[in-house]
């Protein structure tokens, strides 16, 4: 039985040991059936011939699971707690993108201090997510180790120090939402619990900590060894103009782009591509773009804290970062503007006079977009005159990110052709990681082939 | 203890159709999780870790429910390598959220949504790890409470059972000293036939049970959904109700069938 074998890495190389004439003459093939470290199950799949690269293919089987198909039917206001259920990694962010979908068809607009609980909330996930990716998922790569349980004996108080502020994000989503994965507080309109300033007192000892943590982190990973690798890209993120953008703003784009939410659908489309589940996304007529850390980053520098610019500065990026591989860098200068952000809001949190404000189904279209940890997620919803959903479609970060990954696959192999395969694939690899792909997001519209009874 | 004569037992985690949270949760065991790693080999575990040691396995922890012919395979080759298989998470113990295609037509939803038929083989149902192969212990929860997940693993490893209650919430809430909110409040809430594990969160946080973990041992639906109407709510609402991230747990299917035909 010839299935794909999780539990092998598979390099296969032909002729592997022509050594430099194999590179030059024959074809060589990468695969890595089940790449690790990232969230969902994808594969690669790399050919290089006479040493130019004929084809890179990010593949992704992960099953699909039809969300957007059973969402029909279901009630409008059930929409946070079934899209969570899309990404364990970022509940959050599928709870953020629905409830404003939703809020937006209901013409509602959250009070200050629901607003700014949610964006409490979105901090804790941000926190977690990237502490989770920068020292337990990313980190190795730069340091070679295949894991942070091998770092740790070497570095154990980095991965200590990780993983404390890690759960520093995930406390947040306790108390606010009740659990860190799938949180059950987040409604429309608000939240069903807020809480009492008094609850905050053990957190904000630990986001003092956090803040000088995540500084040094920032500092640690400034000084790993970093490929020449600074493409032209177009960067997609939202802008806000008094705030670095999490639940709301326009959609913003290097190159001119700069459009209400409810316009994405007109200025995006997903493309089918034949050997992978997830669908990609293009600009149209231009082609791929950028979303995630870096792409907040270059277009929202001037709304980060003066301590998160200096930070970023001292780490040699003054405002622009266009080099993949350092997305360490700016995801941990995202995480110590997440624990400066989230140390504000508890400072100057006065509790809101309802949990939450109604949101009525109106029979309309509702857009929602937000900046999950890895990249904009956009969602749109038709809701009946009986709160029914109608029709939904949600496209999510990884999926926009697929092309651009690919791409830098083809550009980065050239450079790193003369090493081994077990090097280069290793390589790949970590370009992969430099976006954090979240494939179980990817894939939950995926194409069907058929249905086997 | 080990199977194969090691002196550190080997653990494997497998990912099948989930979004990932539940194996998260090993990762979010922050507190324990690089002593676990200590008395534990992390044989496989691709979201973690790039090294791949082959089986067999000590203990394989399975997330995800099987949705496509080619998983339906590969959880036979997990059984195999795996001395105890413990599924974790309502996707592996009753099918998840994408069960909700088994009551409709698969046909119908991909003719709807998707638009050029292409490379995926998909089962027209999402079932349990059980339906497929023996399985040693199925731990609940969407997601699986973390506390739990370590409480499994040790048991395993040290060969007793685990210490996991298959109660209501019910009792949660009274051992938290959470008002009922059914009564106290008027919400319609799931815990009185939904397992215990979560610590009765929802409850604590004003809003009622929406049954993550699954139906408990002796579940009285029907006297439950009795209640919801007498309390207003719909049939509509009470087929959503069941029919969620545990719908086709058996309990839950059943109810929920019930009122779709009323």
């Amino acid at each position: 039985m010839d299935m794909r074998k999780p539990s092998e890495w598979k390099v296969s190389a032909m002729n592997q040991s022509d050594g430099l004439s194999n590179r030059s003459k024959k074809t060589r093939t990468i695969k890595v059936d089940y790449l690790a470290r990232v969230e969902g199950e994808g594969a690669l799949h790399l050919e290089i011939e006479k040493g130019e690269v004929k084809d890179v293919k990010l593949k992704i089987f992960e099953p699909p699971r039809f969300f957007e198909a059973f969402l029909r039917g279901r009630s409008f206001r059930e929409a946070p707690d079934v899209t969570a259920r899309i990404c364990g990694i970022c509940p959050v962010a599928y709870q953020m993108s629905s409830c404003h979908a939703m809020e937006s068809a209901a013409a509602v607009r959250l009070p200050t201090p629901l607003r700014e609980l949610r964006r409490l909330l979105y901090c804790g996930e941000w926190i977690e997510s990237h502490a989770l990716h920068i020292f337990m998922l990313h980190a190795p790569d730069f340091l070679g180790y295949p894991s942070a349980i091998e770092m740790a004996k070497e570095h154990r108080d980095k991965v200590e120090m990780g993983l404390r502020l890690k759960k520093i994000g995930n406390d947040i989503g306790i108390l606010l939402g009740g659990r860190e994965i799938h949180p059950v507080n987040v409604k429309l309109g608000g939240f069903y619990k807020v809480p009492n300033a008094r609850d905050f007192t053990q957190l904000r000892t630990d986001l003092l900590w956090g803040i000088d943590a995540a500084e040094k982190t920032v500092e640690w990973v400034s000084q790993f060894s970093f490929p020449d690798f600074d493409q032209d890209y177009e960067f997609v993120s939202l802008r806000h103009p008094e705030e670095y953008p999490m639940c709301e703003g326009r959609i913003y784009s290097n190159r001119g782009l700069d459009i209400e939410v409810r316009e994405y659908e007109e200025w995006f489309e997903e493309e089918h591509v034949a050997h992978t589940n997830a669908l990609h996304s293009v600009i149209r007529g231009r082609g791929p773009y950028f979303v995630g850390p870096m792409a907040r980053f270059n277009h929202n520098f001037d709304q980060l804290t003066e301590r998160s610019r200096q930070a970023a500065r001292n780490a040699g990026l003054d405002g622009r970062c266009a080099n993949p591989f350092k997305s360490i860098i700016v995801r941990s200068l995202e995480l110590l503007y997440s624990f400066e952000e989230a140390l504000r809001v508890i400072d100057s949190y006065s509790p809101p006079s309802v949990p939450a404000v109604e949101v009525n189904s109106g029979g309309h279209t509702g857009y929602g977009c937000t900046e999950a940890p890895r990249g904009l997620l956009y969602h749109r919803y038709e809701v009946n005159e009986d709160g029914a959903i109608t029709q939904a479609k949600i496209v999510p970060p990884t999926s926009q990110n697929q092309k651009i990954i690919e791409r830098d696959l083809a550009r980065l192999i050239p450079q790193f052709i003369e090493q081994s395969d077990e090097q280069l694939q290793w390589k790949c690899e970590q370009a992969i990681r430099n976006y954090d792909p979240c494939i179980s997001c990817a894939t939950h519209f995926l194409k069907v082939k058929r249905i086997e009874r | 203890m080990s199977e194969t004569g090691q002196s550190k037992p080997k653990l494997a985690v497998w990912k099948f159709a989930s979004c990932d949270g539940c194996q998260l949760s090993l990762l979010d065991c922050e507190d324990e999780f690089l002593a676990v790693s200590e008395v534990i080999e992390i044989a496989h575990f691709s979201e973690a870790t790039r090294r791949s040691v082959p089986g067999p396995y000590d203990l394989s922890l399975v997330e995800g429910s099987i949705t496509t012919p080619a998983d339906a395979e590969r959880i036979q080759r997990v059984r195999a390598e795996s001395r105890y298989l413990v599924t974790i998470g309502a996707c592996a113990t009753s099918g998840g959220i994408q069960a909700l295609r088994n009551s409709r037509d698969v046909g119908e939803m991909a003719s709807v949504v998707y638009a050029s038929p292409e490379y995926l083989d998909v089962l027209e149902t999402s079932t349990p790890i059980a339906s497929h192969v023996s399985v040693d212990f199925e731990l609940r929860g969407c997601p699986v409470n973390k506390h739990q997940l370590l409480e499994v693993i040790l048991a395993f490893l040290h060969r007793r059972k685990p210490n996991i209650a298959t109660h209501s919430v019910c009792l949660e809430c009274k051992a938290r000293d959470s008002v009922c909110v059914m009564t106290a409040k008027g919400i319609p809430c799931l815990g009185p036939v939904t397992q215990a594990g979560c610590g009765a969160i929802c409850p604590a946080y004003n809003r009622g049970c929406y049954g993550c973990f699954g139906p408990m041992e002796s579940p009285n639906c029907a006297a439950l959904s009795a209640q919801w109407k007498a309390m207003g709510v719909s049939d509509v609402d009470i087929v959503r109700a069941y029919r969620s991230f545990n719908g086709y747990a058996e309990a839950f299917r059943v109810e929920s069938e019930r009122h779709e035909s009323i």
